[in-house]
């Protein structure tokens, strides 16, 4: 897939700005190998995919609460909306949760390849249609 | 930091809404084509809700939430379905910008007895331009209206495609989802 890694935070952990939007929320911004840098907010993707990084897993022993079992259930990817329904948390405190782990390199998400065009590119679209008619 | 990318690429994610009124399916359809128990998850409408809220207040910030359904069908090992049951009226619409961004496109189900609850989705994607297909949810196999009935009340264009569907029954919400995406390569290759 066209996959989106994402760099380490800016600057060393704690320093990176707490930067706040309009609506004062908290945002963190990051860097993807794009280029791009984007808020893991809002605008984080309902499909993304979330998976644990071997820094996750080593992490997870000593992790508490919601991060540990975030990194418990990203052994293999999950979509940030399956993240949040299975924590039973909002779709929004579920983004400011993996934006911490993501700025400390715990998880990794991937962006779908959607995300940044206006429309699904057509080859996936036919896979898609292929995928569904062989089910 | 080449340790943090694991060597295995996931899947590529892709999505399907599933709109439409109260009350006309959308959480018995998701619940029939996933593979997975349907999950529920609570969206904000903190940063997207605009205007006016229920108390007629003048309002940009809420602390209102909405239930949005999810299931997922797995399309090989290098490709994921989701699917996103979420209202589609009043002001839950001011989160769809968010959430349709990149999707594939939707299934709009209506309840023929209640039309005017699924209005609103089908006004939506029109709008946006996006692939939609439009579903009837018969209940109990009982099709009040004719399609070309359903058709005219909604003021669908004749290129939407426009069938009945059976929302708890896995191969007929399957073929509305195969339908929907036929339409989009149509659109795609137009
Ligand atoms: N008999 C029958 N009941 C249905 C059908 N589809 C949905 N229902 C019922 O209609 C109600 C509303 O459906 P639901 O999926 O929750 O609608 P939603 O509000 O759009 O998510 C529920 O009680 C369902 O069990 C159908 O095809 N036949
Ligand atoms: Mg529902």
């Amino acid at each position: 897939m066209n996959q989106i890694g994402i760099e380490p935070p800016l600057g060393p952990k704690g320093s990176s700005p707490a930067e706040h939007d309009g609506a004062g929320r908290r945002v963190r911004p990051y860097a993807i190998t794009s280029g791009r840098t984007r808020p893991l907010g809002g605008d984080l993707p309902v499909e993304a995919l979330v998976q644990r990084t071997a820094m996750g897993g080593r992490a997870l022993p000593t992790a508490h609460l919601e991060r540990r079992r975030i990194l418990e259930l990203t052994a293999e990817p999950l979509a940030v909306a399956e993240v949040s329904a299975l924590l039973r948390l909002h779709l929004g405190v579920t983004a400011v949760l993996l934006g911490d782990l993501v700025a400390e390199d715990l998880v990794i998400v991937y962006l779908p390849p959607a995300a940044s065009a206006s429309r699904v590119d057509l080859v996936l679209l036919e896979r898609v249609l292929q995928g569904l008619r062989s089910l | 930091m080449t340790e943090a990318v694991p060597t295995l690429a996931p899947p590529i994610p892709v999505k399907i809404i599933v709109a439409g009124g109260f009350a006309v399916g959308k959480t018995t359809f998701v619940a029939a084509v996933s593979e997975i128990e349907p999950l529920s998850t609570e969206a904000p409408l903190t940063q997207m809700s605009r205007g006016v809220d229920d108390h007629g207040r003048r309002s940009t910030k809420t602390a209102t939430t909405v239930a949005m359904d999810f299931g997922r069908i797995t399309l090989g090992a290098d490709l994921v379905l989701y699917l996103f049951g979420t209202p589609g009226q009043g002001r839950f619409q001011f989160m769809w910008d968010d959430l349709v961004r990149g999707a594939i496109g939707a299934v709009v189900l209506v309840d023929s007895e209640r039309l005017a609850e699924s209005f609103a989705a089908v006004d939506y994607f029109e709008r946006l331009g996006m692939a939609f297909v439009v579903a009837v949810n018969t209940f109990d196999g009982i099709a009040a209206h004719h399609l070309a009935d359903v058709r005219d009340a909604l003021a669908l264009g004749p290129g939407v495609p426009l069938s009945y569907c059976d929302a708890r029954d896995r191969p007929s919400a399957h073929q509305t989802l195969i339908a929907l995406v036929q339409h989009a390569v149509a659109l795609a290759t137009a």
